[in-house]
């Protein structure tokens, strides 16, 4: 009896909502590439810490006082007198670097494999306002603990705006609602924080999907498996998504939640990388730090920043470094997508542009001294040169020919018997004595196996680089 | 070019400036060592409490974490009169305080974390006398600080000891010219109670977060396993059709 009643129930909603086309369309029926790799977990991953951030972010505003003269303290007495408090906060402080670190990862992934080509330029650049849009999240959320380090690094940032000619200082005033950084600020940033940006936020990312599902995920080899259908229309390398990339994706959830929960409950500070230590003394306005550093996601940027001499062009240098990104899908000539198929200036370009991006970051952490300046521009060029030279660069190159259809490359689970092999070939069984007197064979690093393993490997990296 | 990728890969390690840094001696940091952990609170308010307040902590949750009795907080570590749901808060007032020091001392919840456990170790050990000082000390590793030396009965008085380094005058080592109640070993452990009890108030619930973390980190073990299984027993007709792999190269 009761369950007819529950089916009634729910054929009434169905009747009126189209619950069934919604979940075939976007997951059941939906058919992604068979052959994602690990670059294709940051995805789910990202919306995930998304939830994450969502959630933990609603349970601390019920304790948090957007106030100047509270606002520190109301952080603490989460911390220390609501129940769990420390776990909440530190999993939203945490969980605002997992999501750089997710989004970066997901970044570069669309950059190796080509996702931001035709036809996906408008999935990428809805992505690219999802970036922006973190980034004002995450810079408005600092301020909030109103410590040293969100007082003194919203005035560098906000004092940016004042370079802009003519109308710079009445704006930068006006963002502020003050002369200096303080309660007028700190609620605005408020509401920006918990209300403006994540509607804005979570609009994107509906649309980012919308566009997405309507061309279809790309994968490793850049082919576009609607190009080869079955006869019921369904594409042969694609498989529906739920349940083979549900399942897939719930195991990359636990691999994350493992790494996550290690930062979480061993180390949240993380060096002072995710929690300043500067940020545990509270705000005040009359004592600058001897060293005003931003968070380690927008350190690239700010490092961009100061390595420009003049201060508004340091700002348009560091907008346009990001503002360079939109451009990608227009930029990149190159007639294949996935780096599989590209060829060797290509690669090598992006790993120097990896690697500047790197140094970059690690100099924007660093005190500005005159030879990290150096170096600093040295990479900001790299960094343009990856973008703006990529016309050039990208049509000249010789690119490999493109299977008709995706390729299947080992696994991790496949190359369990190549890894055991290696293992064998860099030790040595060597006999040991036990404090008993017994023999006991024992595997010690074999310095020629290491050696040979070494120059290998580094053989193998030489060649895929070409 | 593989030059300029070898020069960039170095980079980051070349650019790293080594600091010719008064030397930070490091604190034995133990929340276990409840004995500890309660030497250092009533230490703390001893000698600390008069001007600097801790308001972030409560004497109840020291009961709670030191796994002592209430009674024994109020008798043995709190200051007299004071409640047990109480904070720590110093009898100080903030203005005379700034009329008399020239700052106002700061609240010492967070100073563990803001500096770190071995600085403050140092920073308490290394007071030296400085008769240009209104004061009559100075520190060697937070120059001109306004602060006295609250613990100079019990350290005795030191000296610095400069050295002539690549042409400039630097503190090297502090050398003990009176000795005061306690020996040096024991100044040492005193001081060291009392920063193992700075570290606790910055974060009453670590020994709590790591303990918890283990079983977290248990349970996504085994979660991660099962997804995987699961994955692994759903994929396997994908695997099945290997055939259609289309492996062109």
């Amino acid at each position: 009896m009761k369950s007819k009643h529950l089916a009634d129930c729910g054929n009434w909603i169905l009747k009126r909502f189209p619950l069934a086309k919604l979940w075939n369309e976007h997951m059941a029926h939906y058919y992604a590439p068979k052959n994602f790799n690990f670059w294709y977990f940051f995805g789910s991953l990202a919306l995930l810490v998304l939830v994450n951030q969502i959630i933990t972010g609603i349970l601390l505003t019920m304790n948090y006082k957007p106030d100047a003269k509270l606002a520190f303290d109301s952080v603490e007495y989460i911390m220390r007198d609501v129940n769990w408090g420390w776990l909440i906060r530190y999993m939203h402080s945490t969980g605002a670097s997992a999501f750089f670190i997710v989004i970066y990862l997901h970044m570069f992934r669309g950059i190796i494999y080509g996702s931001f080509k035709q036809p996906r330029e408008l999935i990428w650049i809805f992505g690219m306002l999802i970036f922006l849009c973190l980034m004002a999240e995450a810079f408005m959320g600092y301020l909030l603990p109103w410590g040293q380090m969100s007082f003194w690094g919203a005035q560098v940032i906000i004092s940016l705006f004042s370079a802009i000619p003519i109308v710079g200082d009445e704006l930068a005033l006006w963002i502020r609602g003050d002369y200096v950084i303080s309660d007028a600020t700190l609620n605005r940033f408020f509401a920006f924080h918990v209300i403006a940006i994540p509607l804005i936020l979570i609009m994107l990312v509906f649309l980012h999907l919308v566009a997405l599902h309507e061309v279809g995920s790309n994968n490793p080899d850049g082919i576009e498996i609607k190009e080869s259908k079955d006869p019921f229309g369904v594409p042969v390398d694609g498989i529906p998504f739920h349940p083979y990339y549900t399942v897939k994706d719930i195991v990359g959830v636990g691999v994350f939640l493992f790494f996550f929960s290690i930062v979480i409950f061993y180390m949240p500070e993380m060096g002072g990388y995710f929690l300043e230590h500067d940020n545990f003394i509270p705000a005040d306005p009359l004592a600058t730090p001897e060293h005003i550093a931003p968070l380690w996601y927008f350190t690239p940027f700010y490092a961009i920043l100061r390595a420009i001499p003049d201060k508004f062009a340091g700002v348009i240098g560091m907008g346009g470094a990001i503002f360079v990104l939109f451009l990608l899908p227009w930029l990149d000539r190159g007639p294949v997508k996935s780096i599989r198929y590209r060829g060797g200036i290509y690669k090598k370009a992006l790993l120097l542009f990896v690697i500047s991006f790197f140094a970059l970051g690690y100099l924007g952490t660093q005190p500005a001294t005159p030879t990290a300046t150096i170096f600093a521009r040295i990479f900001t060029v790299i960094y343009f040169g990856f973008f703006l030279l990529m016309p050039v660069y990208t049509r000249w190159e010789k690119t490999k020919r493109v299977p008709a259809r995706v390729t299947h490359q080992p696994t991790l689970e496949e190359r369990i018997q190549d890894l055991k092999r290696l293992f064998d070939e860099v030790t040595v069984k060597k006999p040991v004595k036990t404090a008993e007197g017994k023999l006991v064979l024992k595997r010690k690093p074999d310095p020629d196996g290491l050696k040979k393993a070494g120059i290998r490997i580094v053989k193998k990296l030489k060649d895929s680089l070409d | 070019m593989r030059k300029l990728i070898t020069i960039l890969l170095m980079l980051p390690f070349v650019v790293m400036a080594a600091g010719g840094e008064y030397k930070l001696d490091e604190a034995e940091i133990d929340l276990t060592d409840s004995l500890s952990l309660q030497r250092g609170a009533k230490n703390y308010v001893n000698y600390c409490l008069g001007c600097h307040s801790a308001k972030h902590i409560r004497y109840i949750r020291m009961a709670y974490d030191f796994g002592i009795e209430e009674e024994q907080v109020l008798e043995e570590i709190a200051p007299e009169g004071a409640s047990i749901y109480d904070t720590m808060h110093s009898a100080m007032n903030g203005h005379d305080a700034e009329r008399w020091f020239g700052i106002e001392p700061p609240d010492l919840s967070l100073i563990a974390r803001s500096r770190g456990a071995d600085w403050l170790y140092t920073y308490l050990r290394s007071f030296y006398i400085d008769k240009t000082k209104t004061l009559g000390v100075n520190n060697a590793i937070l120059k001109d600080v306004g602060m006295p030396n609250p613990l100079w009965q019990l350290q005795g008085l030191q000296q610095a000891v400069y050295r002539n380094i690549s042409g400039k005058e630097q503190l090297t080592k502090l050398r003990l010219i009176e000795s005061g109640e306690l020996a040096p070993k024991e100044f040492d452990r005193f001081v060291n109670d009392l920063v193992n009890f700075l570290v606790y108030v910055g974060e009453p619930h670590q020994l709590e977060r790591k303990r918890i973390g283990k079983y977290v980190l248990f349970y996504l073990l085994l979660f991660t396993v099962v997804a995987y299984l699961l994955k692994k027993e759903y994929w396997k007709d994908i695997h099945k059709k290997e055939s259609t792999w289309g492996n062109l190269r």
